[in-house]
């Protein structure tokens, strides 16, 4: 047997014990990624073998939640695909005003970094104060790290200059403070953000969404996973609503592909039941 | 006839790499029965012309991979610019943003491993000009299950590291110039 496939077998008890000691269930993810990412997790750890870090995880209660961390969605930047956010400016933001109140579910939110990314052009469009977002999560690390908002101070140039091609109108330095070399976004970007733990693979719906980002967490499912986490944003839209995907995401593939209409001229942005 | 005995090619350049690419999937022949997988380093900002321009002279057509596509023969997929490309079981194709490999997203790495891992000896390795390391475990990968290495010959390569890494690495079953690599896929697999 070559031994890849011997770790194939280890990443396969991996995955069984995690979900019988912690109730996290990984089997419906894409194969390949999570293998590299227990592979990592090993090597972070510096155990020689999967199966060392399985026994630390069988014994060791306290280190599941930086397992689960590290096993969870990686970091962001603020206005990634900045085209993508300057769609939502353009064509989603004038459609979500019309709605008295609007309810935003960040899936999958990781960092926080589209959290905010978001909570500034809600506040630049003179929308803030009628929306709220839910950013959810399953890793409490993640979600615990997303609350303070703390980013290290060499990704400011990045996230500016992504800030000026999603069509900000300002300066993001009018959104964060930089020191100790970090940047920390203002602490009134998250009066309307509620923080909290959330699965796609094992909870439901908890609310009416205007408007749902899960951008570059279906790649990692595998079909029946994806098709359960695209029925919670169907079940959670309203007719109209938007559902905004990773960029070279899409729905082509999905069971619900049929029930939503591409934004047209957008990458990744999707409508709830409009055709045309 | 004879069972075939490849199922997937698996190419990855870095600097030089556009017209090297070009070059070697520009002598395929239009009956190419087997899936092509590219990785070409790029800016993560590069713009979604990539595909079109490496296969600009190739007869079979290029597409960029979309997340969860079947992967098909005859066909060319490039990984699209600041996510790895990945195989999984059907074949189909995965896509990922997790953490770069070798200092680049897309990695090279990352598409042979898992092509290794999918196709286990059914793999042709082709790795290309580079300044960079990305590709010499994936190769390593894949010789180490019975799939065939290629590597363009360092001499001749725009940037050699990344071929002379692969080749210490991993070793090749044929190191070629570039205008050699296309004829012997043709020969190996049409």
């Amino acid at each position: 047997m070559h031994a890849s496939e011997l770790v194939d077998i280890e990443v396969a008890l991996f995955q069984e014990a995690i979900k019988r000691r912690y109730g996290y269930d990984f089997s419906g993810y894409a194969e390949a990624s999570f293998k590299r990412r227990v592979i990592a997790l090993r090597e972070s750890f510096g155990f020689r073998t999967v199966s060392h870090l399985t026994e630390r995880l069988i014994y060791d209660p306290l280190l599941i939640r930086e397992i689960i961390g590290k096993l969870s969605v990686p970091v962001s930047e603020m206005f990634r695909d900045p085209i993508v956010f300057r769609h939502i400016r353009e064509e989603v933001i004038p459609m979500l005003a019309t709605w008295p109140s609007i309810n935003i579910w960040i899936a999958g939110c990781a960092q926080g970094e589209e959290v905010y990314s978001l909570s500034i052009i809600l506040r630049e469009s003179g929308l803030y104060d009628r929306a709220h977002i839910f950013a959810t999560d399953f890793s409490d690390d993640a979600l615990a790290r997303a609350e303070e908002g703390i980013y290290p101070q060499r990704e400011a140039k990045k996230f500016s200059k992504n800030y000026l091609l999603s069509g900000g109108i300002g300066s993001l330095s009018d959104w964060v403070t930089t020191g100790y070399q970090r940047i920390r976004v203002d602490a009134s970007l998250r009066r309307n953000v509620t923080f909290a733990n959330h699965n796609l693979v094992s909870d439901g719906v908890f609310g009416e969404m205007q408007l749902i980002m899960c951008r570059n967490v279906l790649i990692y499912f595998s079909d029946d996973l994806q098709d359960r986490a695209l029925g919670l944003f169907r079940d959670s839209l309203v007719h109209g609503g938007f559902l905004c995907l990773g960029s070279r995401e899409n729905l082509e593939y999905s069971a619900v592909s049929a029930e939503f209409s591409a934004l047209e001229g957008s990458r990744g942005i999707f409508r709830r039941g409009s055709r045309g | 006839m004879a069972e075939r005995r490849y199922r997937a090619v698996v190419i990855a350049a870095s600097t030089g790499g556009i017209r090297a690419i070009r070059i070697v999937l520009g002598a395929i022949d239009k009956n190419f029965p087997l899936p092509i997988l590219v990785v070409q380093h790029t800016s993560p900002d590069a713009n979604n012309t990539l595909a079109s321009v490496l296969g600009s002279d190739c007869r079979l057509p290029t597409m960029t991979a979309i997340a969860r596509q079947p992967v098909e023969g005859g066909r060319v997929y490039v990984a699209p610019p600041a996510y790895h490309m990945l195989v999984e079981r059907g074949p189909r194709l995965a896509l990922s943003v997790d953490d770069r490999v070798c200092y680049v997203r897309p990695s090279a790495d990352v598409l042979f491993e898992s092509a290794a891992d999918v196709w286990g000896q059914g793999v042709i390795g082709v790795i290309l000009t580079g300044a960079n390391e990305d590709g010499a475990r994936g190769l390593q990968a894949i010789r180490s299950r019975k799939g065939l290495g290629i590597i363009q010959d360092p001499a001749e390569a725009e940037m050699a590291a990344m071929p002379r890494s692969a080749l210490e690495l991993a070793g090749a079953d044929h190191v070629l110039p570039l205008v050699e690599i296309g004829s012997l896929l043709n020969q190996l697999c049409v």
